[in-house]
């Protein structure tokens, strides 16, 4: 099992849920590929159409930034904790 | 009967409605805050008005959402309604324009988008499908991105033939279809693009806004980067109509919504200097399709004023006389309900208005 902790802003979008339990394991895009199965909207909020994470959104496994540790391919063991966070950015 | 002004900006929609004959406003909002609304439609061929509104987070990405009651409540698709197929390997950075069809289609919305493309709603507007034959064009690999973003930004169906349909884009230009969407060709012989080496191409052109006259629906009129023109063949040639303007250059164009020759601008001094011409907040009117034109200031600030108004942020509604409406950077909102001849604040202090509509609700 893995855990999404999601921000404040997205949380509408899982029902009011600021965490969300996940049985994939793996790679996080396995993990966010699962989430979007059944939060289809909060999972565009995250990735673009090609998959992408979108530019502002930084997701953190374990409490590292995943663009530093192979992005969507980033290893996500079982009982992992991923962090969704918006990035500091907007004027 | 109500008349309703979406005001879409940089944090938010806000809506205004006016129920003393646009005299008096009383504005909710933000709907969808925090993001960028660029485009807003109210679609009155239902027998209850749709509003539609193309938004977009700077970090969670751009939706399009719609509300049958007026914008008490917004229902946005699980599935994303505007998205790019896998194939193309891009994705949709926001939408520019919502346009629903004449009324031979009530069901159809048509959405132009960044990047440069052109989608298809048939079901009002709650999901829409790229419109291949533009995005395959031979052409797009040349079209370039302005200090915006590669944009359509203005999607004008025919009133009377669905068969046919314009687009403008920047860069990119104009764009036009007799088949319904199946094919397209360029139509900018006339509008000169002073930024390229050859001034005068087939296509390439920053178009910033055209607009369809009421009364001859091949009659055009286009604001472009450093220009002013009037087409009289649906769009395939182009002359000049900026005699008579303090410049040639900025953003909107609106034409009259049930009267011909009557149009609308808001000048900027140019290009390099993107402020109202003399510092003044002054609408331009023409009413013999831009042989002449006539500033409005009436009811308008007296003082320097420096804000642009944007491409989408002026408008007119379908009354009579016809109200217009303009939004600035700054966050004011302005109103006439005399087609220009006086003017007053609907709202001040709202934040950069990007795209303003209104109808009769």
């Amino acid at each position: 099992m893995v855990t999404v902790l999601l921000p404040g802003p997205l949380r509408g979008e899982a029902g009011g849920a600021s965490r969300l339990d996940v049985t994939a394991a793996g790679t996080l895009r396995a993990v966010l590929d699962e989430m979007a199965a059944a939060h289809p909207r909060l999972a565009r909020r995250i990735r673009d159409e090609r998959g992408e994470l979108r530019r502002y959104v930084n997701v953190f496994v374990d409490g590292e930034d995943c663009r530093h540790s192979g992005g969507l391919a980033t290893p996500v063991k079982d009982g992992a904790e991923v962090q969704v966070l918006p990035s500091v950015a907007g004027g | 009967m109500a008349r309703l002004l979406a005001i879409g900006t940089a944090k938010g929609l806000f809506l205004a409605t006016s129920t003393d004959d646009r005299r008096s406003w009383e504005i909710t909002g933000p709907h969808f805050p925090m993001t960028g609304v660029y485009a807003v439609a109210v679609d009155t061929r239902r027998s209850t008005p749709r509003l539609l509104a193309g938004m977009t987070s700077s970090h969670f990405g751009p939706s399009v959402a719609t509300s049958d009651d007026l914008g008490a409540s917004w229902d946005e698709p699980d599935q994303a309604p505007v998205a790019f197929p896998a194939d193309t390997g891009v994705s949709l950075g926001r939408v520019w324009q919502l346009m629903p069809a004449g009324p031979d289609e009530p069901d159809v919305v048509w959405a132009g988008t960044e990047p440069s493309a052109l989608f298809k709603s048939t079901d009002g507007g709650r999901s829409f499908e790229l419109v291949r034959s533009l995005w395959d064009h031979p052409h797009r690999p040349q079209w370039e991105g302005g200090f915006g973003g590669q944009a359509v930004h203005t999607v004008l169906p025919h009133p009377r033939d669905p068969a046919r349909l314009l687009v403008a884009m920047s860069t990119g230009g104009v764009y036009r279809s007799e088949d319904a969407g199946a094919s397209w060709t360029p139509g900018n012989t006339g509008i000169r693009a002073y930024f390229l080496p050859d001034e005068w191409p087939e296509f390439g052109q920053c178009v910033h806004k055209v607009a369809r006259d009421a009364g001859n629906p091949e009659r055009l009129y286009a604001q472009n980067h450093h220009g002013v023109y009037r087409s009289d063949d649906d769009g395939r040639t182009w002359s000049s109509i900026a005699d008579g303007l303090p410049s040639d250059f900025g953003f909107p164009m609106v034409a009259h919504p049930g009267r011909g020759g009557t149009v609308w601008t808001f000048p900027l001094v140019a290009d390099g200097e993107r402020y109202p011409t003399d510092h003044r907040c002054r609408v331009f009117r023409s009413v013999d399709a831009g042989g002449k034109w006539e500033p409005l200031s009436v009811g308008l600030p007296e003082g320097p004023f420096y804000p642009a108004v944007l491409r989408d942020a002026m408008c007119a509604d379908d009354a009579t006389p016809a109200g217009v409406y303009f939004g600035t950077r700054s966050g004011s909102v302005f109103a006439s309900r005399d087609e220009g001849d006086s003017w007053s604040l609907v709202a001040a202090h709202l934040p950069d208005v990007l795209c303003v509509r209104a109808a009769e609700v």
